[in-house]
């Protein structure tokens, strides 16, 4: 009894799952099934023109199918893209391009470098407001031999060629700096100072919605002593917009 | 005479006409023989286009599977300071099919020098010093991906990768710049779900004992982790 009931439970789960997936027609000659998500793992299955298939789930470019048969593999976008949805259009997927690293409203990432000698690893995120102009707030920790410490900071962007492939910006900004000597080494208390900095870079649109990033920071460090101190800061690394 | 003559020849076209004229309308009213229209032309080459009603579709969205998240459990061998159980978390996403970034965090308990255990004396570290964290962000690339099998009937993807990256380690009363490298086994149990082998080398710099030295810290770790 308990096993009939599981067993039409589970058979109408199946059903509801199986109309969830959306159904394409090949249109190829034929289309390839690998065992995996990538090129290096083998072709094990052709589907012949006019079969159709259901897509199960996207992992990076390929994307796993069930033919009528049962048999589930992975086929890439390239191939993907030549089949018919039952309307007769070919399909169409959502994909990020260069088009969307300009346009796009939403940017996390992470970066790393030297900030006058210390090691520095920040990460941040920016919202644009338009093309050619952000606001990106920004967290780093920074491990330095006599010192170590963290920075906030707030600072607008600006694109002078956003639909470049390789996007140069300037960048204006405001923070806070607080510094730990290390107790071992130096004396010294705990601080925390005011900072501003101005900086340039380069963002690259590397593929799908990646990018990298370099950029170059001038910071002034507003201390309670007679002077200002000045570090200069350098650091590389990864993004995606969304 | 004439003139009946002219109305005879002007009723015969009228009948003519007006029997071939009614052939139009006559099926009007369901009588007479149906009419079967001359077969049209088939020019070669002729496109059809057939009138049918657009279905309406409402097309799901696909699932797609970029990130990975999980947990993992290992020995971290901090040197000097001996080896000891190490636990984390892990976050990756998978950029294209070859490369990945990952952040992990972990955490460990260091244990005591041979220094420490061999003079009896005071220990070198507070019980908060002796806590160790981590964080990284590293750049992982697939290599070697393939299949594993296990008896006859069963195949499992499985690939090899290589990462590297930087982070901070909280040790010994201090953060540390940390740099990280290395390989791992990625083997999937299903499609979504992934097992882990992962063996890294942790590099900070360390003055505790007297001198300044960059300190490998090796770490093994089997990870458990779920594609979404």
């Amino acid at each position: 009894m308990v096993l009939v009931l599981t067993r039409i439970f589970t058979s109408e789960i199946a059903q509801a799952a199986e109309d969830e997936y959306r159904s394409v027609s090949v249109a190829d000659p034929y289309l390839e099934m690998h065992t995996g998500p990538g090129k290096g793992y083998p072709v094990f299955h052709v589907v012949d023109r006019g079969e159709e298939i259901d897509i199960l789930m996207r992992r990076t470019d390929w994307f796993q199918v069930r033919t009528g048969n049962g048999t589930e593999g992975w086929v890439d976008r390239a191939q993907m893209e030549r089949t018919l949805v039952p309307t007769g259009s070919s399909i169409e997927f959502a994909e990020a391009d260069q088009e969307d690293f300009t346009y796009s409203r939403w940017e996390l990432g992470g970066l790393a470098g030297d900030f006058g000698g210390a090691n520095i690893v920040s990460i941040y995120g920016a919202y644009s407001l338009n093309p050619n102009v952000s606001i990106e707030v920004w967290g780093s920790q920074i491990l330095g031999n006599f010192s170590n410490g963290w920075m906030a900071s707030v600072n607008v962007t600006h694109e002078t060629w956003p639909d470049y492939r390789i996007s140069p910006f300037f960048t204006l900004g405001s923070g806070v700096i607080h510094t730990e000597p290390k107790p071992t080494i130096v004396q010294g208390e705990d601080r925390t100072d005011q900072i501003a900095h101005v900086g340039g870079g380069l963002r690259f649109y590397a593929t799908r919605r990646f990018i990298l990033r370099a950029e170059f920071k001038s910071y002034v460090t507003f201390t309670s002593r007679d002077d200002n101190e000045e570090v200069e800061e350098w650091k590389v690394g990864f993004a995606f917009f969304f | 005479m004439e003139s009946r003559i002219r109305v005879l020849f002007l009723i015969v076209p009228m009948f003519a006409f007006g029997l071939s004229g009614c052939a139009a309308t006559k099926n009007l009213f369901g009588f007479g023989k149906e009419e079967t229209p001359p077969p049209a032309q088939i020019i070669d080459g002729q496109v059809i286009e057939p009138e049918v009603a657009r279905r309406e579709i409402k097309e799901p969205k696909i699932d797609t599977e970029d990130f990975e998240l999980g947990a993992f459990i290992g020995v971290l061998s901090i040197e000097d300071f001996g080896s000891s159980a190490v636990y984390g978390a892990r976050l990756a996403y998978h950029v294209t099919e070859g490369f990945f970034v990952e952040g992990s965090v972990g955490q460990t308990e260091a244990g005591f020098t041979s220094f420490e255990i061999l003079s009896g004396g005071a220990p070198l570290l507070s019980d908060s010093e002796r806590k160790l964290t981590y964080y990284n962000l590293n750049v992982g690339y697939n290599i070697l991906p393939g299949e594993s099998f296990i008896g006859e009937g069963r195949a499992y993807n499985s690939a090899l990768y290589v990462s590297a990256g930087l982070g901070s380690t909280r040790f010994a009363g201090d953060d540390r710049f940390t740099v990280n490298f290395g390989a791992g086994y990625r083997f999937l149990l299903t499609d979504s779900v992934t097992l882990h082998v992962d063996f890294r080398d942790h590099l900070f710099d360390i003055d505790l004992l007297g001198e300044e030295k960059t300190a490998h810290n090796l770490e093994g770790s089997l990870g458990l982790t779920v594609f979404f």
